[in-house]
């Protein structure tokens, strides 16, 4: 009996033990969530997103550049690239006008990075694709439309 | 538990090169299924790259991404032998994090 409750105990604790270091992932992974910017996320439109990254307006830049096909076959699988030429550039996001939510993706760029991002998005329909970048707390744009066939039989 | 990440980290003479391919569903919350109910959204949400303990990029998604996420991008400071890691959060608290070897 003496045994056996020593064992529940050494159970317990392993258990706890288990539990709480679950508890500390959860946490990080909660906090991670948290800084992640819903209202950016949910905005509708070029200005709204911009403001709800903190800027006030933004400027047309040729020193942004967008790597994109002009005919996207397939919306679902978009790649798109960002360059920046301007310097200390802080963020770079990625805006589909004519998509539910406009923001599709940001990257933030510390010191010693290149402003130079490549992923691959959805696109609904045929739409102006913009590039933002923050630089010294402001924010500069460029358009690029991408056609999006569907259907799959190409242009 | 996800699928690893493919990590692919190169030196190169302006930096280390790095692609990553994650595998997530990305799902949107705005597509329905078979019967008409919506699938809920599930998508990756925060992207963090280290390397030496340090973030080089920082990425926040929301669920217009495609699906097996991309990424490509070049930091400056990296060497051969050296470690980089990928580590990514979605919305539903799910993380994963993988390591690779400058080459």
């Amino acid at each position: 009996m003496h045994r056996s409750r020593r064992e529940f105990v050494k159970a317990g604790s392993v258990l706890g033990l288990t539990v709480a270091a679950g508890l500390i992932t959860a946490e990080e992974a909660r906090a991670q969530q948290q800084a992640w910017n819903k209202a950016a996320f949910e905005s509708k439109s070029l200005d709204e997103t911009v403001k709800a990254l903190g800027g006030s307006g933004s400027a047309q830049s040729a020193d942004v550049a967008i790597t994109a096909p002009d005919i996207a076959e397939n919306g679902a699988v978009v790649p798109v690239a960002v360059a920046s030429k301007i310097p200390n550039t802080q963020a770079i996001y990625i805006l589909v006008e004519k998509n539910p939510n406009t923001l599709a993706a940001g990257f933030g760029i510390p010191a010693g990075t290149e402003a130079n991002v490549a992923t691959r998005i959805k696109m609904g329909q045929t739409s102006n694709v913009y590039a933002v970048v923050k630089a010294d707390n402001k924010f500069y744009v460029a358009t690029k439309e991408i056609k999006v066939t569907l259907g799959g039989c190409g242009g | 538990m996800p699928d690893p990440m493919r990590i692919r980290a190169t030196e190169q003479p302006d930096g280390v090169d790095v692609r990553v391919l994650m595998s997530h569903e990305m799902e949107t919350g705005q597509r329905r299924d078979s019967a008409g109910a919506i699938v809920p959204a599930h998508f990756i949400q925060t992207v963090v790259v280290s390397y030496n303990g340090k973030p080089v990029l920082n990425a926040e998604w929301g669920p217009a991404v495609a699906k097996n996420p991309y990424l490509q991008f070049k930091f400056k400071g990296g060497k051969k032998g050296e470690k980089v890691s990928v580590t990514w959060v979605d919305n539903k608290g799910e993380t994963r994090t993988d390591e690779a070897t400058i080459g």
